[in-house]
C-alpha cells in the first residue's frame, strides 16, 4: 500500500514519453520498474509486457499487472488511472483548442517532425524487448515466423502470441 | 476501404447524437474485440463505416491530433471522439468502455503471474509469448514506417533516436526532447520540406473525399 504513490509517480511520468505508442516508453519503464524501484526482475517485466500484447484494447493495459502485483488491487486502479488520466485531459483540451490551432504553422511541422521520431523511439523499445527476450535459436525462430506472419497473412495477432507460447512450452523447458 | 458513397462519408452528416449509453457499448465492444495495436482499424470501422458518426475527414483529423500528442492513439482517439458526439461525458464513456476489458484481463492476469508464474511450464510459455512479441511488434513498427517514412532526413532522426536510446543510454526523455527539437526544427513552417509535407498532407485528405 505504500507503493501506490510511487506507481502513480512513475506510470504518470512514463504516459507523457508515450509519443507514437507504448513501445517509445518501454526503455524508462524498464529503468524504473527494474533498476529503480525493484517491483519486477528484467525477466518478470518481459513475461508482463508480452503477455500484455494478447490482451484486447490499448496495448499498454499491462501496467495493470504490474499495479497489481506491487499493490494488490488497488495498485492495478492507480497504475492504470496514472497512466491514462493526465495524457487524457491534455488530449481533451488540446481535442477543445483544435479548430484554434488549424491554422497554427508550426502544427504541421510538429506532426512531420515527431512521426520519424516516434518510430525511431518504438524501434529502440522494441530492441530493448527484444536484447532481454531473444536469448537462443529457438527464440529467433520464433520472432522470425511471427515477424512473416504478421506481415504476410491477416491471422489475429492474439492467435500468433498464443502460438508463440505453445512452442515455448514446447521447446523452451 | 468505405462500403459508403463518397459523398455520403465527406459531408459531415447531419446526425441524432448517439446516447451515451450507445458509445459506451460501441467503445465497449472495440475494446474487448481489437487486438495487437490494431486498434485504429477497428474504431475506424465501427465509428466510420457503420455507425456513422464520424465522416472520414474527421476521422483521419483526429487521428492526427492523436498522433501528436503523448497517450496511445486508442484512448486518444477514444477522447476525442467521444467528446464530438457527446461532450466530456462522452468522452469518460469511450475511455472507459475502451480501457475496462483489458484492464480486467491484464489485472486476472497479474494475479495468476504472481501466483503461477515461476511454475517451469509457464516460464517456457512466456519465453515463446515475449519472441512472439518481439516480431509482432518489430512487423507492426515496419509497416508504419514503411507508410510515413520518407526520404534522408526521416531515415537520420529513426536512427538517431535508436542511437541515443540503445547506444548512448541518454534515455527516453533525453533522447525525445533532443531528436524531437531538430527534427521539428528541419520541418519548420516556410520551409520548402515543411511546404511539400503540407502539400501532401492535404492531397491525402483530398483523395478521402
Amino acid at each position: 500500500m505504500d507503493q501506490l504513490p510511487a506507481l502513480a509517480k512513475v506510470f504518470s511520468y512514463l504516459s507523457l514519453l508515450t509519443i507514437g505508442g507504448g513501445m517509445a516508453a518501454f526503455p524508462e519503464l524498464k529503468t524504473l520498474v527494474v533498476a529503480v524501484h525493484h517491483w519486477l526482475t528484467d525477466a518478470q517485466l518481459i513475461h508482463i509486457y508480452s503477455v500484455g500484447q494478447m490482451a484486447p484494447g490499448p496495448n499498454m493495459m499491462m501496467v495493470a499487472a504490474v499495479g497489481v502485483g506491487v499493490a494488490g488491487i488497488p495498485g492495478a486502479f492507480v497504475a492504470t488511472l496514472a497512466f491514462f488520466v493526465p495524457t487524457g485531459l491534455l488530449t481533451f483540451g488540446v481535442g477543445r483548442l483544435w479548430n484554434r490551432l488549424a491554422n497554427w504553422p508550426w502544427r504541421t511541422s510538429i506532426q512531420k517532425g515527431l512521426a520519424p521520431v516516434a518510430i525511431g523511439l518504438a524501434v529502440a523499445g522494441t530492441l530493448t524487448l527484444a536484447h532481454g527476450a531473444i536469448t537462443n535459436w529457438i527464440t529467433i525462430a520464433i520472432g522470425v515466423v511471427i515477424f512473416a506472419a504478421t506481415l504476410r497473412t491477416k491471422i489475429n495477432p492474439a492467435l500468433l502470441i498464443l502460438g508463440g507460447a505453445v512452442v515455448g512450452g514446447i521447446a523452451l523447458r | 476501404m468505405s462500403d459508403q458513397s463518397p459523398a455520403a462519408t465527406a459531408a459531415a452528416p447531419t446526425r441524432e447524437p448517439p446516447s451515451v449509453i450507445d458509445v459506451f457499448v460501441t467503445f465497449l465492444i472495440i475494446g474487448a474485440t481489437s487486438f495487437g495495436g490494431g486498434v485504429v482499424a477497428y474504431l475506424r470501422s465501427a465509428l466510420v463505416s457503420k455507425k456513422q458518426w464520424l465522416s472520414d475527414v474527421e476521422f483521419l483529423e483526429l487521428m492526427s491530433i492523436s498522433n501528436t500528442l503523448p497517450g496511445l492513439n486508442a484512448t486518444n482517439m477514444s477522447i476525442l471522439a467521444g467528446d464530438r458526439m457527446r461532450g466530456a461525458v462522452g468522452s469518460v464513456a469511450a475511455m472507459l468502455g475502451m480501457c475496462l476489458p483489458g484492464f480486467v484481463f491484464m489485472t486476472v492476469s497479474g494475479i495468476l503471474y504472481g501466483h503461477h508464474g515461476d511454475r517451469t511450464l509457464v516460464t517456457a510459455m512466456l519465453k515463446g509469448v515475449a519472441a512472439a512479441a518481439v516480431g509482432l511488434i518489430g512487423a507492426t513498427w515496419y509497416q508504419i514506417g514503411k507508410k510515413t517514412v520518407s526520404g534522408f532526413y526521416d531515415a537520420f532522426f529513426i536512427l538517431a533516436a535508436v542511437l541515443g536510446i540503445n547506444y548512448f543510454k541518454l534515455g527516453v526523455p533525453v533522447t525525445l526532447l533532443a531528436v524531437g527539437a531538430v527534427a521539428i526544427y528541419a520541418y519548420r513552417p516556410h520551409t520548402p520540406r515543411a511546404d511539400h509535407a503540407k502539400e501532401e498532407f492535404h492531397q491525402w485528405i483530398s483523395s478521402l473525399r
